[in-house]
């Protein structure tokens, strides 16, 4: 798990274009209030998918999975699972 | 040629320009009962460009239509800005759909050209369920691209609520 949670911070950094330190923000922190615009996050949506080799679904492409470590953490625990 | 916000003006005036109304007017009142929706987005072309040599045709395919491809690829100096003139609209329309936190493919929306160059908006699929939903009868998008810079506007007009508060 904590492995996942750096790679994702590792994507964040490559790709989020936060205005932020991606390795030390909270998990919980919102991405977006940290810079990560709509087109970042399509970025980091891509980069994830390459990573962990899943898809995200249409229902999951929405502002709220984005949102945070945290939230893409368990997204992605959710598409592993499946 | 795109149809940019320059040359919109220059088509006389448009809602937006038009004559202020009479407060009790019929006119004003039917236009107090709909619900006027507007988004905008701003994207850097150059970035833009970079996802495309980043992750290729998994990002053109994940958020453009192939009509939306077939044109944008049809100039290869000019692709970048039009893909990123076309992301812009998809941004501008789930802002004024208030869609963000509804799960949609980014080609449920999709910008039409005409042979004019004049763009307008098609949705599709949960995009078109929201605006109906919303009771929205008229969309329109405007998009300009200038240096690394392309932006689009979208506005959507709702039909009267038939529980709409009548005018004074």
């Amino acid at each position: 798990m904590s492995d996942q949670l750096t790679k994702i911070r590792n994507i964040l950094k490559e790709h989020g274009r936060l205005s932020k330190d991606a390795e030390s923000l909270d998990p919980s922190a919102d991405l977006y209030q940290a810079g990560m615009t709509s087109h970042a996050s399509v970025n980091v949506m891509l980069a994830l998918e390459g990573e962990f080799d899943v898809e995200f679904p249409d229902a999951m492409l929405k502002r709220n999975v984005f949102n945070s470590i945290a939230s893409i953490n368990a997204a992605l625990s959710e598409l592993q699972a499946a | 040629m795109q149809l940019t916000v320059k040359s919109l003006e220059s088509m006389g005036p448009t809602t937006q320009n038009a004559a202020p109304m009479e407060p009790g007017s019929e006119e004003a009142s039917e236009f107090r009962a709909r619900t006027l929706r507007v988004g905008t987005d701003l994207v850097q072309v150059s970035r833009i460009a970079e996802s495309i040599e980043r992750f290729g045709d998994k990002f053109i395919r994940r958020l453009f239509t192939e009509n939306e491809i077939a044109y944008a690829s049809s100039s290869a100096p000019l692709q970048a800005e039009r893909f990123a003139a076309r992301f812009a609209a998809k941004e501008a329309t789930i802002k004024a759909l208030s869609l963000s936190d509804v799960g949609l493919d980014w080609k449920h929306i999709e910008v039409q050209r005409a042979e004019n160059g004049a763009c307008s908006l098609k949705l599709h699929g949960a995009a078109r369920a929201a605006a109906i939903d919303a009771g929205v009868r008229e969309a329109s998008v405007s998009l300009s691209h200038d240096g690394d810079y392309a932006t689009a506007v979208v506005v959507c007009l709702s039909a009267p609520s038939p529980n709409a508060p009548s005018p004074n």
